[in-house]
Formats: C-alpha cells, structure tokens, sequence
C-alpha cells in the first residue's frame, strides 16, 4: 500500500490531476479551482479521505480535476450521492459541487434536504445565473426580463435567492464569496472546511460565454468598494470608502447610514453575529443588495446526521451486548419451532 | 398454568384432514391480519405447514363496513406439502356483511361460513349494498352457514370489563379466533403469549383478549352450531431442523444483512416509502446492531443515489421500493451500470401501470427491469419463488452484483413480500463467503477500468486508499484507464463488454420438476410458483401426462441450458401475472413457440384455473400430433 499522504506536507500540486482542464477559456471556474487546489493542503486532510462529488453542468466537471476521489454523477443529484458517501463512511471529507441549475433547479429537493439533515459535507454552488452546459438558457437565479435562447422576449419567472434558500433549508453555515477574488474564497472555504456540519457557500461566477459580466454591478474592481460588504463576525458590517458606511434597522428594514471622515460611526449600526440562534439576520443579509455581502452569512451548531447515524448504531450495539451474529439475527422478534 | 392453557378435550368428535382453508375477513379495523397471523402462528408452531394471503385494501381506513373497506387473511395448512393459500375457503369467516359480500364469489359450493349475525343489521346491510339480509332470503344456501351473534357474546363474555363499549367490541375478532381454534383443534398458548408481549404493561387489554380468545373456544365447543371438529397432523415432509414463519420481505431483509456480513462489508439501504415494499426498510431500520445503516430518502431518485454513493465509499449499497419507484430510479440505475458500482435493487412488484393498484399483485415490472433506463444498459435479475427464497436468492443477487459490479435487480411482488411460510433457519458457516474484488494497491498509476478476464469486474478501490485516487462518472470511458472517451470503437466495445459481463454471471441451469422431455413444459418465474407447482403436480398425479414445470430464479442471465431444455418439450406454455413478458423474452432469445398465458387481475394463479388450462394445452397438443 501506498504512503499515506498526510505525513509529508502536501503542495497545491499534489491536488492538481493528470487531466487537461476543459472549461472555456476566461471561465470563472478556473479561479475557483485554483483557490480550492490551494486551501487544500492547509486543512490537513489526507487527499485520499477526500472526495469530490458533483452534478451535470459546467461546474460539475470539478472533480476530474482534483487528485482526490471524484464522482460525477447525474443530473441534480449529487446530494443524494454525497449523502451515501458521507453516510457509508463518516472518516471522509466530502465537497459537493453544483450550480445554479443542477443545485437549484433540478436537484432543488436533494440540496433542500441535504441542508436540511446537516449532513457533514461542504457545498460550493457556482452561481452564474445561465446554463453554460446546454448553451445558454435562462436558470433559476436568472434575473427576471432576462433575454436567453429560451427567453427571446425576456424570462418571465423570479428568481431565487441560493442563500435565502438554504438559510430557509436550515443549513448551519451559509457563506457567499465570488470567483475573482482568491484570497477571499480561500478564507471562506477554510473556515467551511473547518465547520462541523452542512456548509454551503454560494460563488458569484462569471460565465464568459452566456452571460459574461453578471455580476459586474458588484464586483468590477472600480465599484466593488461601494458594492459589496465584508462579513466579519462580532464586528459592525461595514463598507464605503475609508469604510465609512455601514448598516443600521428601521423597524426590520435595513437602511445604509454614512459618516464623515473623522467622526465616529454611528452606535446604531448592525453588529454582525454569525452564531445568532435566529436565522432572521441571515434573511437580511441575504437581500441585501446595495451593498450585497460577501463571507459568513450564518454558522450555528447542531448535531449532524452522520453522526446521528453512527451513534444509534452504537446505541443498538451495546443494548445487544455483542449478540448480533447472524444465527441470533435470524431468530429475532420470531417464534421457532423445532421439526 | 391454570386459567390459561388450552381448554380440556371436548367430547365431540374430531375428522382429519390432510389440509384446510380459513379465510378471515373483516373492517380494516377489525384486526383481520393479526387474526390471521396468529392462526397460521398457532399452526406452525404445531407442525403443520402453511402458506398465507393477506389481502387488504389500500386505503387505511376505508369508511367502516362498506366494500372498499374490507381486509381478508388467508391461510392454508396441511399435514401435507402446501405450496399455496388455497384456491377456495373451506371456512370463511365474515365479520360484517361487506366481508361476505366481496368475499363470496370465492367460495364454493358447500363452504363454511360463519357469520357475526349482529353486523347483518339495516345499516351493516345498506353499507354492504345488500338489500335484503343474505342470512334470511335463501340466497346462501349452497353453503353451511354458521351464525353467531359475534358483537353480543363478546359483549356478555367481557361484561366485568372495565373496557369501555368500543374497546370490548375490538376484542370480538379474538372470540372468532377461539371458535376458529376450536373447530380446527389448536391450542390458545401461542396466542396468549403474543397477546401478553403486545399489550405488556396494560393488563386490562391483556385480561379482555384473553378472555375473548377463551370464550370464543368454549362457545364454540359447548354450543350447538357445530357437529365435530377437525384435526390437521404435523407435516412429515418438512426435514428436521428449526423453523420460523417468514414473509417475503422479512426475508429480503435477512438476506440483505447476511449478504453484507459474508462479503465482510457494512449494509446501506437507501429507501422512500411505498406500499408494498416499505416492510423491508421497516425491518432493517431494526437491525442496526448488526451494522445496517437506513436511509430514508426524500424520494426514490434520492433513495438509489446514496445507495450507490454507499457503494463507491465500499459499502453494499442497496436501494428497495416498487414499480413506480424503480421508474424514477432508472437514470441512476443507468450511471451505476456505467461507472460499473455494485448495486441491488428490491422491486417488490405491484399492479400497475401508474400507481395502479398498490397492495395487488403482479409481476408486469421485468420488462421494466431488463430494458428500463437510456441506452444499453444491462443488469442482473433474479426472481424467487417463494417467500422463503426471497432470503437465498437475496444473498444471490448481492453476491453477483458484488462479484461482477454491477447492478443486480430482485424481482418480489406483492404476494411473496407478504404472504408467509415456514423458514428452516439457515447455518449461516454453511453460506458461502462472498469475495469482492477489492484492491488495495497498484503497480504504476491505477487502472479503475481494468477488467478482471474472468468476471470482467473492475477493481473496487474505496476512498481512504492512498494513490489509488480516481474519478468516476457517467461518460463513457476508456477501458482501463477509465478517462474520459468518445472513441467509437472503444464505446462499442464497452457497451459489448457491459453486456458481457451479464452473461458471464455463474447461475445454476434450470431445474426441470417432473420428466426431463415430454409434451407440456410450463415455464414460470417469480411468486407465481406455489401455483404452478400444485397445479402440474396435479396434472401429473390424476392425468399421468408428461408436463413439467421448469420455474426460473435467473432471468438475466437465463440459466445456461434453458434453450436446450426449452427444445425438449413439444409444447411450452408461460403463465405469467402480466401479458406476456417472459413469453416475450423466451422468444426472442430461444425463437420457441412458446404459446402465452396471462393473467392480470390483482391478483394470483389459482391452482383450479391452471390445471384447466394445463388439460387445455395437453388436449390441445394431442390434437396437434393427431393431425400429425
Ligand atoms: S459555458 Fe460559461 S460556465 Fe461553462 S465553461 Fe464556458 S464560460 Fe464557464
């Protein structure tokens, strides 16, 4: 057998697979890889324990290109083979890719219940508002009005919110990050990896080819200070030049609030607790779009299934006092007789 | 034991029989299945042999004594070899005038019927759609007719109840197990052990049951309805050993657990709730000192997928339901099928199409199991015949799909999952050790694709394996490697070798029962067995004509010979609980002229419609040779 690779401190190479990586070119994908290709080797997880699972899509083609164990499986169901995984065996670490069609559309009921069940298993879903895969129609986080191959005269749905959704799917850690910014996607998958429990994170990515510069609004370099506000749990949430615009509520309506250079901020301005028991400031968060947050939205605990899952399994083991041969297993809850 | 044992011999007479037929049937609420269970209890454990047919509706509670609402149990038990729960009730039990309403067309000429004549009021009568009282107008009088005021002699037995009125009423099925305990000589004990482990801890309910039990024995025994009673010996047949009544899905489960044991790996069983295959998740969720991990999934898609993320982690992923939800499962079935995972899949069929009727009978779904999913995507299947078997050929079907990584189906259906017979509880050294082809090193960089020449598996590397790192997927792979291709040579040759692999499973050849050659061959599969098998044997005792029964456990791959033995016969008739599926096969595969018969109620193959049928196709084949 083969060295464990855990002894020797592994490199961001040793998670970069013999395959040639075939997303397009100027894809936000190839930003994301790089980032997890290079937080990987500081959580200290063997690269064999680790398993990538993903969906169909763009996206989805993720764990080719990860030296790890990799599953791509079949449309919108990566959850549920992530789920087997992870519950099969508890000793693996288990990231999940998918996008926004594959995890919201399709597989919308198996990341609900994935969530939902905190299952120990990291989430990234790539948001880029577009099905790259089938070449260019409207998705479920497409805003409305949006004109694709399918929506010639404008999409006429609403979209969904990923992080009000899985907020409302009860997911213990829900964070957002966005494909241009490495250090920030390393620090948000670090502190996902470290969480115990379901962590989603969804990655604003850009999608060159179908709907390139979606989120330009909020992330090209010139605006992004005004635009997007950086979560720091205990700290006030604030953005703006010299960081001098932060959040405060009127009632429960969030309103943006701006002090001088030199003054004091506000003493009204929202503290940001990740941990509070309530998932109603994560809800605020979440809309927010002027300014539209980035990082830890929400991170609370509670106990997971596969440990749920285990533990009643050695529950059932002691309370058999180690009769669970199969000749006992035969006989149980049965009369027998004798010919 | 003093007031609790079985009630001193009574003075009438008693006649033997070789076997009997007892049908109850009641309310869905009259507790009809645990009547029913206890009285087949009660003769196994006395030695007779059994089979049993619990029919019920599929709505819960279906409105109080109307049509819909009415739940049988059926059971035949014999000193003989039984292989069915009998065609015709010698003894039907009706609880209200429902029961004997739907029950009625089943009965022939001169069966017992004993009826609560409390229930056969105006209203019970309306509900029925009886206009007038069938007791009174003359209109049963073709059978014996028993009437017992089943509702007042509870009533008055547990008068010093405290009960309240509707709870005492619930206890009048046990008075009619009592008269039913009388009439075939069996003792209340079992019945009384069951009642105190069910109701431990509330000995008011312990105390009524009891009592109702015992009281319907006495009355029985003491009042003038009936002249004598029967006795039915202990089987003969049965090889020694130690037995338990089993059900179909208890049995599936069973084998499940030891499949896993013997190929040394954890069980997961990935399941959503659906009638009538639900029993199997149910016992299993109980096994988890025996390491059984259950999953019960959102919906069916989300059931197969984590069984088969089970199995890439390296356990036996197995995924159960019925029809309808292996429909669902096709697409996932299909990506195991291509990343070449062990899987098992339970489909305890029931009668379809769409969601049909849930808790009937049928086996439409091979079809479905041979070619349901997108492309070229074959699987094992494996059919058993008889609720016992369920357990053997689960352990079957594990070990092929480990031995070879590839899907394998087992096809129930609803009468084997719950229908029950006695089980000789196996040795569980004498079964044998299941090896996966695990690998746990490699020289050079690993091949996930590179096939074993002999099964054609490739090698189960599980995740944990230092430098056996790799993906899997759905696209179509490179054989070896397992990269990424769009070769067309190479996806001919995968899809080729995918089917191969099938073939190359190691199944018995095909047992033949009767003569080796001759004029009828009837060919069957699946739960349809007992039937079949009561019915040649028949033909074969009382004709002397050369038929056989050939009924397969493989279905895919068939058993290596069936061609040849298919060619021995002049005739080949398939009776199937579909319109022809089997037959289909067999003709395509064999080119026989294999001729159809088909049955689609519901429900299952009487033995009397079969030997007509049978005596039809002899007749027929002699005329055949007649006209030369
Ligand atoms: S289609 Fe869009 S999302 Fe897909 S690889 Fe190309 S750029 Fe990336």
């Amino acid at each position: 057998m083969a060295e464990s690779t855990l002894p020797k401190k592994l490199t961001r190479k040793d998670f970069v697979s013999d395959q040639e990586v075939r997303w397009c070119p100027g894809c936000g994908d190839y930003a994301i890889l790089a980032a997890i290709q290079k937080v990987m080797p500081e959580l200290g997880v063997p690269r064999e324990k680790t398993v990538f699972v993903s969906g169909i899509g763009c996206s989805s083609r993720f764990p080719y290109y990860m030296n790890t164990y990799g599953f791509h499986t079949i449309h919108g169901r990566a959850p549920t083979f992530a789920t087997g995984i992870k519950c099969a065996r508890p000793d693996l670490t288990v990231w999940l890719v998918t996008g926004d069609g594959d995890g919201l559309s399709i597989g919308g009921n198996h990341l609900l219940h994935l969530l939902r069940r905190n299952v120990d298993i990291k989430v990234l879903l790539f948001n880029n508002r577009i099905y790259g895969l089938t070449k260019g129609q409207y998705s479920p986080t497409s805003e409305q009005g949006k004109k694709t191959k399918s929506t010639p005269m404008g999409s006429i749905e609403r979209p969904l919110n990923p992080l009000r959704f899985a907020i409302a799917s009860e997911a213990t850690f829900v964070a957002r990050t966005y494909d241009t910014d490495v250090k920030h996607m390393g620090q948000v998958f670090e502190a996902a990896a470290r969480h115990k429990g379901i962590a989603f994170i969804e990655i604003l990515q850009n999608c060159v080819i179908f709907n390139d510069g979606a989120f330009d609004p909020w992330i090209n370099k010139k605006a992004k200070e005004e635009t997007l506000a950086f979560l720091e749990h205990g700290k006030p949430i604030t953005f703006g030049a010299g960081g001098r615009k932060g959040i405060r509520l009127r009632g429960f309506a969030p309103e943006v609030v701006t002090w001088g250079e030199g003054e004091a901020p506000p003493a009204d301005l929202v503290v940001h607790d990740a941990h509070d028991a309530s998932s109603a400031p994560a809800f605020l968060l979440a809309d927010l779009e002027a300014p539209m947050v980035m990082g830890v939205l929400r991170q609370v605990e509670a106990p997971t299934y596969d440990a749920g899952l285990v533990g009643q399994i050695e529950r059932a083991r002691e309370r058999a006092g180690g009769k669970a041969d199969l000749a006992a297993l035969f006989r149980e809850g049965a009369e027998t007789w004798t010919v | 034991m003093s007031a609790t044992t079985t009630p001193s011999r009574p003075g009438k007479p008693i006649l033997e029989f070789e076997r009997a037929v007892v049908r109850f049937a009641g309310d869905s609420g009259d507790g009809m299945q645990v009547t029913g269970s206890q009285f087949t209890t009660t003769s196994a454990l006395i030695g007779n042999d059994v089979a049993t047919f619990p029919d019920f509706p599929a709505e819960i509670r279906a409105p109080a004594g109307t049509l819909p609402g009415v739940s049988g149990f059926q059971i035949q038990f014999g000193s003989v070899d039984v292989h069915t729960p009998g065609d015709a009730p010698d003894v039907l039990v009706a609880m209200n005038p429902a029961a004997l309403k739907a029950n009625l067309r089943d009965l022939q000429d001169g069966a017992t019927i004993v009826a609560n004549k409390n229930a056969f009021n105006p209203a019970g009568l309306k509900k029925a759609g009886y206009e007038q009282n069938p007791l009174e107008d003359g209109s049963l009088a073709k059978f014996r007719v028993i009437e017992v005021p089943l509702s007042d002699l509870t009533r008055e037995a547990l008068k010093d109840s405290p009960l309240d009125p509707a709870s005492v009423d619930r206890c009048k099925n046990f008075f009619a197990l009592g008269i039913m305990f009388w009439l075939y000589d069996r003792p209340l004990d079992p019945t009384y052990t069951w009642i105190r482990a069910k109701f431990k801890g509330k000995q008011v309910l312990i105390d009524a049951n009891e009592l109702a039990l015992r009281q319907g024995y006495y009355f029985a025994e003491t009042a003038e309805i009936f002249t004598a009673h029967y006795a039915i010996k202990p089987a003969s047949h049965l090889p020694p050993g130690e037995y338990r009544q089993i059900s179909g899905n208890e049995a599936i489960a069973l084998g499940l657990v030891t499949a896993a044991r013997k190929a040394g790996i954890d069980l997961f069983y990935g399941s959503y709730p659906i009638t009538p295959a639900s029993d199997v998740l149910h016992a299993l969720s109980r096994y988890k000192a025996h390491g059984v991990k259950t999953f019960q999934a959102e919906d069916e898609i989300a059931a197969v997928g984590a069984a088969i993320g089970a199995s890439f982690a390296g356990a036996l992923g197995v995924t159960g339901t019925s029809g309808p939800g292996v429909a669902l499962k096709a697409e996932a079935i299909g990506l195991a099928v291509m990343t070449e995972l062990p899987l098992v899949v339970v489909n305890v069929q029931r009668a379809g199409p769409s969601t049909g009727m849930p808790t009937k009978t049928e086996q439409a779904d091979l079809l479905q199991a041979m070619f349901g999913r997108n492309g070229e995507c074959p699987v094992g299947i494996v059919a058993p015949a008889t609720p016992a078997e369920c357990f053997t050929l689960t352990v079957e079907a594990a070990r092929l799909a480990l031995t070879h990584m590839v899907p394998v189906f087992i096809l129930s259906d609803g009468y084997l999952a719950n229908g029950a017979e006695p089980w000789r509880l196996p040795d569980p050294d004498a079964i044998a050790p299941i090896t996966p082809r695990f690998v746990t090193s490699s020289d050079g960089p690993f091949r996930p694709y590179a096939h074993d020449p002999e099964t054609l598996s490739r090698p189960w590397a599980l995740p944990g394996t230092p430098g056996l790192e790799h993906r899997l997927g759905g696209l179509e792979k490179w054989d070896g490697t397992g990269n990424i291709s769009y070769d067309p040579d190479n996806h001919h040759h995968m899809v080729a070798l995918r089917a191969a692999k099938i073939e190359r499973m190691q199944v018995p050849p095909a047992e033949v029962m009767g003569p080796a050659e001759g004029d009828l061959l009837v060919l069957g599969w699946g739960g349809t067995f007992g039937a079949l098998r009561t019915a040649v044997e028949q033909v074969q005792r009382e004709d002397g004509a050369a038929v056989s029964l050939c009924h397969l456990r493989y279905l895919n791959p068939f058993p290596p010979d069936l061609g040849e033995v298919l060619g021995r016969f002049k005739r080949v008739l398939v009776p199937e609980l579909n319109l022809g599926q089997l037959w289909t096969m067999v003709r395509a595969r064999y080119a026989v002229p294999a001729v159809k018969y088909s049955k689609v109620k519901g429900r299952p193959f009487q033995v009397a419609e079969v030997v007509a049928r049978l005596r039809e196709e002899l007749a027929q084949a002699r005329a055949e040779v007649a006209r030369g």
